[in-house]
Parts: structure tokens; sequence; C-alpha cells
């Protein structure tokens, strides 16, 4: 068995040519000389849509449906973001019910996709199994509660959008159609079952062994005065950021590099930062319900917390406390008065940031008199954590060099998924390769 | 259970969302009867055990818009029996094609600073452009029931059950009423394939036709009709340029109409 620390031998790459459990096409390539990195790539061929560039000439009515298109696994964040942006920037004041409506939605969304990396894509790597087939042989019972938490949230996003991927409700001024107060309380039962079953989740990855990586990441999330933001707010950092969503291009940047279709992003004078379910939990912990803080105080995970591989904790707390707060939501909700603002087209510039499940999603769009987008931005999570995650494998990599090759390679693939990328959003990213010597 | 070997199934993406691979894993009633069913050879999204080719049946979702795509599906195409299209984007080219029309390489310099680093092709293409398709599922994304349908057929081998009549058909069985007759609003429900089960019109909207033309759909009357009730051409490309796009049926109904 060879390890990755063998002293006088040429250069070896730990190379993954497809990273596997993560939404897109990456790989990673990450170069070794004797016990030193030499350099890590996290390599996003995932071909590139240009969303941006087709987005222009389009009606601004097209927005949410065309921007869900970029990610099949978060298109209630891109849908809440560009109808959130375009509200913004035609002024227009939606229902108190529609907000309240669309932050149901987008707890269906964080329950769905936080229970899909949680039991699929990141436990297999803490239990050693290629996937959750695999771990279905074992721990049956958990992939079955795993999925019925999924279909919850799946079914959430079904009831208010019409279906699971790319729904068809959000509009400019609020929803298409809103539900009646019977259709959402239908999923009252269910819901009571999934926060039990959550405190489930939540204690048995709390179990799982985490490898010793901390660093000090700028955590950056969006924050509001009365809620566990989600929808609006003010953008917060752990080192002294706190400014609105509209001066977001004057504080953060675009970098292109050559490996990479989708664009770094940093913030302006500091550099790498990350944003996600550890960020929300460190920046606004004490706005979860009570029950979802007791949960974390019971699985020793309290903020600061700047392990990223305990983030499968924190989304499970998370996953815990969208199923409360739907409940509650739910319980509050009356079909809107106004199902959809009347507005007027204008020549405007808006911008909004929704949290997606992995993090905080950036929508700006200008718009001329007739309602056609002029220009549109788009910065998803993956793409702001995208030098982060390197960040990590260059911390990493060197504590693992007396493992086996296979070992340090799933150890690095699985660093990655702790951010539960999404490439297909971040091109709008993942094969691993780690060469060592 | 018969002790016949059980088929190899692979799913390989290209140009996407990952929306209709996603359908699979958002089977949650049914996944784990197909696993016990087929075997998952290949499927990075959701494993790291990446088994080597032949397959019996291959899944592929995207359209083809780098080279380096361009050549992975011939490779793709003869490692499986069966090769089927899972969604718009393999079946019509998806949003993405709205490039065929423009300038690919302005396109790249308006969404990257460094366009030079960027390889990509100037037309977004469906996969039957490149290789021969044994079927294709269609929708943005596909119905999950229809997935499990079309693999409930394969296992069985038997054709697939998936209607090819209009959104119309739908609507009327789920007895919506008819936004293009009572509101005059365009909708692409009689040129557009069933599968959704009707829901935009059933959600107060016209049908944006994310499930295609339908089979032979007469697109340049739709067209026609809808300028006659007064809609701007350029509201009426828009409607038909979306998800798919570089369907033919759907290019024939604007380009037809400028010409005449």
């Amino acid at each position: 068995m060879t390890t990755a620390s063998q002293e006088g031998r040429p250069a070896t790459t730990i190379r993954v040519e497809t990273l596997a459990r993560v939404e897109g096409e990456g790989a990673l390539s990450i170069r070794l000389r004797g016990a030193r990195v030499a350099d890590v790539k996290l390599k996003i061929p995932e071909p590139p849509r240009l969303f941006e560039a087709f987005l222009r000439g389009r009606h601004l009515t097209e927005a949410p449906d065309i921007t869900s298109r970029i990610c099949g696994i978060c298109p209630i964040a891109y849908q809440t973001a560009a109808v959130g942006a375009l509200e913004s920037a035609l002024g227009i004041a939606v229902d108190p019910m529609v907000k309240l409506l669309r932050r149901i939605f987008y707890c269906g969304e964080w329950i769905e996709s936080h229970a899909l990396h949680i039991f699929f894509l990141h436990a297999p790597d803490f239990l050693g199994a290629q996937d959750a087939i695999e771990l279905a042989a074992t721990h049956r019972p958990v992939v079955e509660e795993a999925l019925r938490l999924k279909k919850l949230g799946n079914e959430i996003v079904r009831v208010i959008g019409g279906r699971e991927i790319h729904p068809v409700s959000a509009a400019v001024g609020g929803f298409h159609r809103a539900p009646t107060r019977a259709e959402l309380a239908a999923l009252t039962e269910e819901l009571k079952w999934a926060v039990d079953a959550s405190v489930r989740a939540a204690k048995l990855v709390a179990g799982f062994e985490f490898p010793p990586l901390e660093r000090d990441y700028e955590f950056v999330a969006l924050q509001h005065p009365d809620e566990y933001a989600i929808l609006e707010g003010r953008l917060v950092s752990s080192h002294g950021l706190d400014i609105a969503v509209a001066d977001y291009e004057d504080h953060f940047v675009e970098h292109q590099v050559k490996h990479s279709h989708a664009l770094h992003s940093r913030r302006k004078a500091r550099g790498a930062y990350l944003v996600g379910p550890l960020a929300r939990f460190n920046l606004n912990f004490a706005q979860l319900s009570k029950l979802s803080r007791e949960v974390a105080r019971e699985c020793a995970c309290e903020p600061p917390c700047r392990n990223q591989f305990r983030s499968i904790v924190v989304r499970a707390i998370e996953m815990l406390f969208a199923c409360e707060e739907a409940l509650r939501l739910i319980e509050a909700y009356e079909p809107p008065a106004v199902v959809k603002a009347r507005w007027e087209p204008r020549r405007a510039r808006g911008s909004a940031i929704t949290e997606a499940p992995r993090g905080s999603l950036y929508h700006r769009y200008e718009v001329d008199e007739n309602g056609l987008i002029l220009s549109a931005r788009i910065v998803p999570p993956t793409a702001q954590n995208q030098k982060t995650i390197e960040d990590d494998l260059w911390e990493l990599t060197p504590t693992l060099l007396d493992r086996p090759l296979e070992e340090l390679t799933w150890k690095c693939e699985q660093a990655i998924r702790n951010y539960d990328p999404c490439i297909s959003c971040a091109t709008h990213f993942l094969k691993v390769r780690v060469e060592r010597g | 259970m018969s002790s016949e070997r059980k088929q190899r199934i692979a799913i390989f993406k290209f140009a996407s969302c990952d929306g209709c691979q996603l359908s699979l894993l958002d089977a949650e009633d049914e996944l784990l009867k197909v696993a016990e069913a087929v075997e998952i050879a290949y499927f990075p999204e959701a494993s790291r055990a990446m088994m080597k080719g032949p397959y019996d049946v291959g899944l592929v979702e995207g359209s083809i818009i780098t080279h380096h795509d361009a050549d992975k599906i011939q490779q793709v195409r003869r490692q499986c029996r069966l090769l089927v299209t899972i969604g718009a984007c393999a079946t019509s080219g998806g949003i993405q094609a709205l490039r065929n029309w423009k300038d690919a390489a302005e396109f790249v310099r308006t969404v990257y600073p460094s366009p030079d680093f960027v390889q990509t092709l100037k037309m977004s293409t469906p996969i039957a452009e490149h290789v021969p398709v044994d079927f294709e599922l269609r929708g943005c994304p596909i119905n999950k029931l229809q997935l499990v349908e079309l693999l409930s057929a394969l296992i069985a081998g038997r054709k697939p059950n998936i209607p090819t009549y209009s959104v119309c058909m739908e609507c009327k069985r789920r007895a919506t009423v008819c936004l293009a007759v009572s509101r005059g609003e365009p909708c692409l429900g009689p040129v557009t394939m069933a599968g959704c089960g009707a829901l935009c019109p059933a959600y107060g909207r016209p049908c944006f036709g994310c499930f295609g033309p339908m089979d032979s759909p007469n697109t340049v009357a739709l067209a026609a009709d809808f300028a006659a009730k007064g809609h701007s051409h350029a509201e009426i490309e828009r409607l038909f340029r979306s998800y798919s796009a570089w369907a033919w049926q759907f290019r024939r109904a604007t380009e037809e109409r400028r010409q005449a």
C-alpha cells in the first residue's frame, strides 16, 4: 500500500476525474511534492450555459422561470431571488401573506435539499458507503426516514408550486395562484412527524467522526431583525461586514480562473469567505427556534462552529428549524388579499439576496420601460465558496499524507461535499485529482 | 424475481440544471424498488461507485455545448444498448439554445471577464443531432412518474406508455377553464406535448411549452392566431423560444411567419 508522503518519489497527483455526489460536473486535482502540497485546483468543466447573456431582451416576467433552470435542486432560491430583485426595481410592495407563503415555499426547499444532502450525498462518506442505496442495506430505517423527509419537503413545494422541480406559481408581484388554507393544513401531521424525525437525524449525524479541521472563516449571510433570515435582510459577516443588499457589488468581486467555468468570488480587500448553513448558524443562532437551539446544544454543536465537516449537523438543525417554521407559518396563513400585485414597467435596477440551502444567492437586474431585461447578474453560493473549498484542501491535505491514497482521496472529496456544492449553479462546477511526489 | 441478469442503467450529464436526473431521487416511493429491480451502474450524482460500461440503458440529461461533450456523447452511445434522452436540454437543446440565434462569443464576453479561458460551441444542440436516440422523455423538468414508467417498461421489455397528444387534453380532463378561449391569453397548450398534467393553466397562467412540441403540432397556425389577436412578433417569438426553442416545430412557428 502506498501512502501519500513517500519521500523521494516523483511528483504525484491525487486526481478525481468525476467528483461524485455533488450536483453537476466537477473535478479535483491536488499536486504533492513530498510532504508538501504544491497545488490545489477545484476544476469546474461544467459547460457554460450563459444565462446572464440570453436573459437580455427577455421579459422580466420570465426571469423567475428562466433562472430556476440554472438549478434543478434549488429552483425556489432562484425564483424568489428573481422576483425579489425585480420587485425592488419596480417598487412593488407585496401582500404580507405573499411574503409568508414564500417563506413556507422556501422551508420546503430547505427540507428537501438538506434531507438530500445529509443522507444521500454526505452521510455515506461518514459511514464508508459509496451511496445511499448501499447504505439502505445496513441502515434501511434511516434511509426510509430520509426519503420520507425529502418527500415532505417536495410535497410543500408541490402544494404551493404545482411540481417539485421548476414549480410554476412564482410571479413578480406575488404568485400566479395561492393555495387554500386547507391545502397547506393537510401538511401539518407530516410536519409534526418531521420535527421528531429531524431531531433523530441531528442526533444520528452528531455521532459521526469529524476530522479536526477548524479555520477562521469569514462567515457571510443575510440577517434580519425579526427572523432567521431566508428571504430578506442585510448582508452581514463575522468580520464586520454589514451592508444593504443593494451595495453587494461594492463589496464583492468575481474573479475568473483558468481551470473553472465558475467565477471565484472574493470580498474586496479581504479575500475568501464562506456562505451556507454554517455561516447562517453562526451569525443568526439566537433566532433559531428554542427546540433547534436545545438540540444543537445536545449535539455539542454551538456557535462558533468552525469545522465544515460538522455542517452535516448544522444542516440537520436547519432542517428541524424549517419543519417547525413551516408548521408555525401554516398555522398563521390566510390566502393573500392580493395574490399578485399590479405593477407598471419602468426603467429601473434592483437586486436581491436569498438564502439558498447552500448559501447566499445574489440577483441583480436592469429593466427598461417595456419590461425587457437590459442586464442581469447572478452570483450563486457555490461560486462564492469555491475559493474557500480550495483553501480547506490546502490545509487538510498535509494532515492526511500518512494515509493510503484511496483514503486521502476520499477525505478530500468529503471536504468538498461539506459545502453541498452545486456545480450546475456555479457555472452558469467538480472532478478530484491529487498529484504527489 | 426472475433469475435473469438485471438491466444495467447509466445516467450521464451534459449541459443542464441536474433537475431531470434529480427526478429519479425525487421518486421517493419508488427509488428503493427501482434500485432493487435494476443495477444502477453509473450515476455520479448519487454514487461514488462508477462502474464501467457497457450498459443496457443510458439516460442522458443535457445538451451538447462543448467539443469535449461532443466527443463524450459518441463514447456514451457506443457503451449503451439503448439510449434515452431525459428532458428538454437533451431532447431539444434547452434554454441555453437561445445562443443559436445570437453571437455565442459575445455571450461568453458578457458573462466571463477572460473569455479566452472558456471553451464552448456556437450552438447548443440536442443529443439526436449527434447520435441515434432510441427514446425521448420530454419536459423541463421531466415528470418523475413518466420516468418510473419508462424504467418499468424497459425492465419488462415493452414500449413505454407515454402520451404524445397535447396539453389541451390534460386541461380538459382536469376541467380547467380554457385560458385561450375565456381570457384570450396566448397559450402554447394546443401544440405542447402532454405530461405535466396541464399544470400552468390550473395555476391560472397560460402554458409556456416546457414539454416541447407534441406529435404533429401546427405551430405556424397557432402563431398566426396569436398575431391576429394582437400579440407582437417579439412576444410570439419569446413564447416559442424558451425551453425547447431549438425544436424544429417551434422554430418553424416564428421563422416561417417571418418569411410569409
